[in-house]
């Protein structure tokens, strides 16, 4: 009886001690974080006291939304900002695919060929596309080359890393038959690799273009070309009301972009 | 003759309208080459400048460490305090945006306002703010802020979407109030999403921390678009190099925190 009595009242825990310990540094880590942050950061409380009249303000002096000013300033640099977008999407999986494939442990088994592949994929990452063109501004001059390169050369990572997951992921047995019947590498990445990614690529190479039509508008402020261009100016001159127009502009452009890759995706994945 | 026969047929011949999209693909894309001027002359001379601006970076310059220590340690501070706020906004807004839990009235103007927090990029939000609150840090949390509140509050969303809605039934049966039906019919279920997403949006906060910089809104970007605009490329470099080690630091830290919590 009293046994039976010892055994039901042992206490039911979820975790082991250990893994506790591990949350709870976790919990203790992101307070200790968040509340070193807020206090030690510099924060001028009569920026943020005034921030309501400063955004009436700026708001007042954007309405009305310059529309005459789209055909002469904005249409140029709106096309240019989506040849950026597309153009920065094929070059960026013109270079990031091959080191995606280089990455994936199983299609290529050398480790140092991994290693010196994720190391591309994490620092081109790493550098954000404002920086990847000034870079590019200082070697090509101002311009949309430069912006292409940029947002081509900060891509690859993102490409490389979930085209890598995709390969990774890829069917072990139609490549082992390849193998067996003798196929050369090359047919053994366009007929045993490529059918099983190709669903994949198409949906990184989407969800790319719609991240690379918002990075691209941007560029300008850095003199990389396209419509950023022309809100840096728009700014500068303290011109609001052509500003609100160009945000308008960005806004249906992105929205645009969003529902064009949703539609794609639907048709073709 | 079998064979000729079965060489000359390919079974897998694309159909005409996709063979029309591939056309219209390559004829957009030798209009956009043409249209941005990108001629093999000027890519030669490029690598050339390339090549001069390489070389001026090396060796990279730590001389002013302290400059590139404070401008580091305002960047961290904005991702993680901007990364708190957004969490802590697109927790109900996701609620809120739920189309399972909640009628259309409700979740249509909130999804509107995700939708337009997601559809400027940061930089441009932060030069906004840089107007309404004036330069540094402040600018560059806000925007952040609002950035990972569009990130954030659509993937919550679409995760409380795909949640399971017997157990909120079950939770609903025995009486439960709305806050209940919340805390143990939903957020169980989302948990480990919601954390997974959070550490990735930290993760891309931080990345972008150092970039508002360059339109004035605090963290490391500024120092670096000052010491670029001076042609200090060592110094330039190594501040990179440390970007990169924090942002290298920020992944290894995120995947250890998704590793604590998955049971």
């Amino acid at each position: 009886m009293s046994v039976v009595h010892a055994a039901t009242t042992r206490e039911w825990r979820r975790f082991t001690p250990a893994e506790r310990l591990a949350r709870y540094a976790v919990y203790f880590f992101i307070v200790a974080a968040v509340a070193v942050s807020a206090e030690s950061i510099e924060i001028i409380p009569e920026f943020l006291y005034d921030a309501p009249e400063q955004f009436a303000d700026m708001f007042q002096r954007m309405w009305p939304i310059a529309w005459g000013f789209y055909p002469e300033g904005v249409h140029e640099a709106l096309i240019e900002t989506l040849d950026i977008a597309a153009l920065s999407t094929v070059l960026g999986l013109l270079m990031g695919i091959p080191v995606g494939f280089l990455a994936a442990r199983n299609a290529v088994p050398v480790p140092v060929l991994n290693y010196f592949a994720r190391f591309i994929l994490v620092s081109t990452r790493s550098v954000s596309t404002l920086l990847w063109a000034l870079f590019f501004v200082a070697v090509f001059g101002p311009g949309a080359l430069a912006g292409t390169c940029a947002i081509a050369f900060h891509s690859i990572g993102f490409i490389g890393k979930l085209f890598s997951e995709a390969v990774e992921d890829a069917n072990k047995g139609s490549i082992e038959a390849l193998t067996a019947a003798g196929a050369s590498p090359f047919s053994l990445i366009l007929y045993g690799y490529w059918p099983q990614v190709k669903p994949t690529f198409w949906a990184i190479a989407l969800f790319r273009w719609d991240i690379n039509v918002r990075e691209s508008a941007v560029l300008g402020f850095v003199g990389a070309g396209g419509i950023g261009m022309a809100l840096d100016t728009a700014i500068n001159l303290f011109q609001w009301d052509r500003v609100a127009m160009i945000l308008v502009t960005v806004f249906v452009v992105v929205i645009i972009a969003e529902v064009v890759v949703t539609q794609i995706r639907k048709r073709i994945i | 003759m079998t064979l000729a026969g079965l060489t000359e047929a390919r079974p897998f011949r694309a159909p005409w309208h996709v063979r029309l999209g591939w056309l219209a693909l390559f004829v957009y894309l030798g209009y956009a080459i043409a249209h941005l001027e990108l001629s093999w002359p000027r890519f030669v001379q490029g690598i050339g400048n390339g090549a001069h601006f390489i070389s001026r970076m090396f060796p990279p310059n730590f001389s002013r460490w302290e400059l590139l220590l404070q401008g580091l340690t305002e960047s961290l501070e904005m991702a993680v305090v901007a990364s708190f706020l957004g969490i802590l906004l697109s927790l109900p807004l996701s609620v809120l945006a739920a189309r399972n839990l909640m009628p259309a009235v409700v979740t249509w103007p909130v999804r509107m306002l995700i939708m337009l927090c997601r559809s400027f990029h940061p930089v441009i939000v932060a030069i906004i703010f840089v107007k309404a609150v004036g330069f540094g840090a402040l600018a560059g949390i806000a925007a952040l802020t609002v950035a990972s509140v569009g990130f954030l509050g659509k993937l919550f969303t679409e995760a409380i979407e795909e949640i399971s809605l017997k157990q909120i039934e079950a939770v609903r049966a025995t009486g439960a109030s709305f806050m209940n039906t919340i805390v143990f019919g939903v957020v169980p279920q989302v948990m480990f999403r919601f954390i997974g997403f959070s550490a990735y949006e930290t993760d891309a906060n931080l990345r972008n921390s150092t970039m508002v910089g360059i339109v004035g809104a605090g963290g490391i970007g500024g120092t670096l678009f000052a010491a670029f605009q001076r042609f200090d490329y060592d110094f330039v470099f190594a501040i990179l190099l440390s970007i990169i080690a924090l942002i290298m630091v920020g992944e290894v830290l995120q995947i250890q925190v998704k590793r604590v919590f998955r049971q």
